[in-house]
Order: C-alpha cells, then structure tokens, then sequence
C-alpha cells in the first residue's frame, strides 16, 4: 500500500522515477479526525516499518504530562492511538515541528523526504538538504518504502531563485529586531507563492531561531518550500550564483510600509483592552529561546499565562537547568509534544485575544482556536502578560 | 457549456453548486474537518461551506496536513462534490489517493485552467466520469 501511494503521488507529478532517501520527518501522526488513525493502523496491521530515520511532528497529546489537553472521548483515544501506530512503525518518538533542532539534520545535498510545513523549508533553505513538501500520509509512505518521487526540489536546476526579494530599504534597526523575521517571512510568502526567491540586503547571519521563523511564517502565508538568503544559506553565497538566470524574473523592493502593513496583517484582533494569554513556540522554542523568555519575564508573576510550546529535546534541558520550575512559578504553561494550534489546550473563549510573537501562530489561532491575535514581540509579550493588557514599543521599518 | 477537463485522481462523478474560491486556501486551519465549513478568518469566503459543492480551487497554501483534512471530509461525508484544480496539488490530492486506498468513495479530481473557473461561478456544475466539467 505504500509503494502504490508513493507511485501514484509520482505519477501525479509526472515524477519519471523514485529516488532513494536517507531519511523522512512525519507530520501524519496529528489526529484530525479518526480517518489518520485508521490508515495508519492499517499499515500496522500489514507488517510495515521504516525504511530511514524517520522523526516524528507533533501530536495531538502532551504525552510529558506538561499541560492539560482539553481533547475528550473519543477523539484522545483516537488520537492515542494513532502515535501509538507510529511508534510501532519504528518511527522516533520526538513529537516536534523542529526536529531540525533535535538532532535530525540531514546533510546538505541529501535526499530526504519531509512533512510539516516550517521543517521542510528549514531542511531545504538552511540545512540545503533536499525535499518537497510532503503532505502528510505520503511522509510515511516513503518512510516505508524508503524511497521518494524525483521530482521538484529534488532537482538542483529547480533550486535556483527566479526572484529577489530586496529588503536593503529597511532600517538596520528594524532588521535588527526580533519581529523582522516572522513580519517580513509572512510577506514573502504572500509575494512569492511557491516560487523560489532570494532575499537580499540582509548584513549578516541572523541566527537560527531567526531562519526559523521567517521560513515558518513564509509557509503559513504561502507555499514556500525553499528560500535563499544571500550571504547566509548555504546555497546562496551571493544573489547572482542561485539566480536561475543572468536576471531576476521579478525583483520585489521591500518598503518600510510593505513591512508595517505585512505586521498589521498578522494581528486580526481590533485594539482590544485586554489579552487572554500569550502563546510563543511556533515552531518549538529552542533553549536559546527559553533563555530569552526567562529574562524578560525575570521573576515576575503574569497576570495572564504564557503557552510555551516545545519538544522534549528542550523540555530535557530546561528540566535540568531548573527553567522549567522558575518559568511555571512565573505563570507559564510549557506545553511539551504539541501545542495550541493543533488541539484543544487554552480554554474555549468567546472574543478570546490572544498575543504572539509567531508568525505561524498568528497565521493559523484565529481559525484553530477562534481567539482574536495580536501579534508583538516577545519583549512585547510578556509586558503584556504581566499586565494582562497589550503593550506595544513601536520599532519602524 | 461543457470542457473536458484531465482527470487527476479518478472517483464518483459529481454534481453540485460551483463554489470558485477566490483565493489560495490552507485546508488545515482553513477548512473545518467535521463540517466543511471555511474556517480561515482572512479568507474572503470564510464561512461558506465547501461539502457538496463542485469546489473550483485557484491554489493551496500552508500546511502540509491538508492531505488529512481532505481525508477526513471524505471519511464524513462532507468532501465537496469534485474538485475542480488550475494544476496537480502533491499535498492536498493525497488525501484523495490514500482515501480510495482505505477503499472509501472518492469525489473527482480534475484538471482546468485558472481562466475558464469564473464561467462556472454560481451555477449548477456537473463534473463526468470523463473529466467534463458541464453547467
């Protein structure tokens, strides 16, 4: 059954042949309905196991315990079920959106077949390993089969950026800033679609967690799998080497007010008093990141939680660190193999408002969890938590 | 008014009320799984449902889960009616291939360019067990 829908996705994408694969990373363990819990004891049932390594994204259930999860009978136990069948397909048990910074980075040039929107486009753009975006039951497909369609990114002629995407026009302080990323990656992801662009104007490396957001908001807004940044990915050293050709198709000029418009878009709550909760960690908060989040809030108790969503790989160090006790004393609630986009955890709220830092979050907690978003800094964010109401420093394009 | 559409993934021939997106959907977080309703709050269609319907769709963004929810409409009974799609979608048509796979009954999926959906906008569509899609 696996090798047919590997073969049928190939055929639907004119793929010519299958390539092999050195490992895959599962978004398909999500319950979303009994339907994914079927399939995948279905596959049980027929004696399948991966082929490669094979990580596993989030789940539906907070299986460390962290944080109570609101999902009821009989969906938690279809959900249960279901990354219970994944783990006896032999797939590893790391229930996180970045496994990228859980130890599972492919090298670059390697094939590899990943789900889940935000790694994907990590894989290819800052890692420079090799995939399409899998949707989910195909990731496990070529799990098994150990093999993937040879077609799209996994072609180097396909890699090449057809655009540029030039933010030399903003201010160095706003590029500076912590919101530049998941602000300017949700308008490159509306600008480009699902063509290949390189962003240039950028000074210097921004730091992982950085890439990590703009590519995840770049995939919420659009269909991006892959961006170059040149001087900062790996397979961009300058705008001219990745071009596709001697000139761009189209070079897209960012404004300060193409900016300040792309971050009002992420907010869709209407200037509210008072803020609900804040939600951080879309994609998982790395350690870095939970450093962050424990000097600013530096001892102080929230008037309204902070959902801090991670993997087990960072809950393991922030245990043994002592964050976790420090940062749950504070307020927050670490949410550990999930989070709050993807099941039921922050209480059900008429005209809810919720404040985020994340793109991805800003993009999907409307529809996901009705809750109105506003969208700031982490800075921002947690002055709002303390204060139980927004606040905002302004930090222009 | 009749094309002949290239069939992408086979199924049940459909008929129902053409509902032309009139932009890019993400069917996880944008499409509510249980009703088919279109969830996605920055959606110029938010609120109409899709089930039943001949859903003409101009592109799909976001998350790769949409597989899932296609899926899973399909398992409630409220996909949409056929799906009419301006090129081949690798993520959301899965749902459909992994469906039949499970041996449960499919709507179509077809192939027409981008330019001719608007002639179909709020009429009654049947989509053949060839591919041609008819007012």
């Amino acid at each position: 059954m696996a090798m047919r829908i590997v073969a049928e996705s190939a055929r639907l994408l004119g793929a010519p042949r299958l390539i092999p694969i050195a490992s895959t990373h599962i978004d398909g363990a999500l319950y979303h309905g009994d339907s994914g819990t079927l399939f995948a004891e279905r596959l049980v049932e027929g004696g399948a196991k991966v082929a490669v390594r094979s990580t596993l994204n989030v789940g539906a259930l907070d299986l460390m315990g962290c944080s109570p999860i609101r999902l009821e009978e009989p969906q938690r136990g279809m959900a249960r079920r279901m990354m219970e069948a994944y783990r006896k397909l032999g797939c590893e048990q790391s229930w996180t959106c970045a496994p990228y910074q859980a130890g599972h980075r492919p090298a670059q040039g390697s094939d590899v077949a990943w789900g889940e929107s935000n790694a994907v486009v990590f894989c290819n753009s800052v890692l420079g390993a090799r995939t399409n975006r899998y949707g989910d039951f195909l990731d496990i497909a070529c799990a098994i089969t150990g093999r993937a369609p040879d077609y799209g990114l996994h072609r180097p002629d396909n890699r090449r950026a057809r655009l540029v995407f030039d933010v030399s026009g903003l201010s160095p302080a706003f590029l500076a800033s912590e919101i530049a990323w998941p602000v300017l990656g949700s308008l490159y992801g509306r600008e480009v679609g699902n063509a290949i662009g390189v962003v240039a104007g950028v000074a210097g490396h921004p730091g992982e967690d950085a890439l990590k957001a703009f590519g995840a908001a770049a995939a919420s807004s659009g269909a991006v799998g892959l961006f170059h940044i040149a001087g900062v990915t790996p397979e961009a050293p300058d705008v001219e080497t990745i071009l596709a050709g001697p000139e761009p198709e189209a070079v897209i000029r960012v404004t300060p007010q193409m900016a300040a418009k792309a971050r009002a878009g992420l907010s869709t709550a209407a200037a509210p008093k008072a803020i609900d909760a804040v939600a951080i960690g879309s994609p998982h908060l790395s350690p870095a990141e939970f450093g962050s989040l424990e000097r600013l809030i530096a001892g102080r108790r929230l008037a309204v939680p902070i959902y801090a969503c991670t993997g087990r790989h960072a809950l393991a160090l922030l245990e043994q660190d002592g964050g976790r006790k420090r940062l749950e004393a504070s307020g927050v609630v670490i949410v550990a193999d999930t989070c709050v986009v993807v099941t039921p955890i922050m209480p059900d709220l008429h005209n809810g408002v919720l404040m985020t830092n994340s793109g991805k979050f800003a993009h999907y907690a409307p529809g996901n969890t009705g809750y109105g978003v506003l969208y700031a800094s982490l800075a921002d964010c947690v002055e709002s938590a303390v204060l139980g109401r927004p606040v905002f420093t302004d930090i222009a394009a | 008014m009749s094309a002949a559409a290239e069939i992408l993934v086979p199924g049940k021939a459909g008929e129902g009320e053409a509902l032309v997106l009139t932009a890019p959907i993400s069917f996880w977080g944008g499409v509510d799984p249980r009703t088919g309703r279109i969830a996605d709050v920055r959606h110029p269609q938010h609120g109409d449902v899709i089930a039943g319907k001949v859903l003409f769709l101009p592109g799909t963004i976001g998350s790769s889960s949409a597989s899932a929810v296609l899926m899973e409409l399909v398992h409630n009974g409220r996909s949409p009616a056929a799906l009419v799609l301006h090129e081949p979608d690798a993520i959301l048509l899965l749902g459909l291939i992994v469906a039949r796979e499970m041996g449960w009954e499919t709507p179509m999926a077809v192939r027409l360019e981008r330019s001719a959906f608007e002639t179909y906008r709020g009429s009654t569509v049947t989509v053949a067990a060839d591919g041609a899609v008819t007012i």
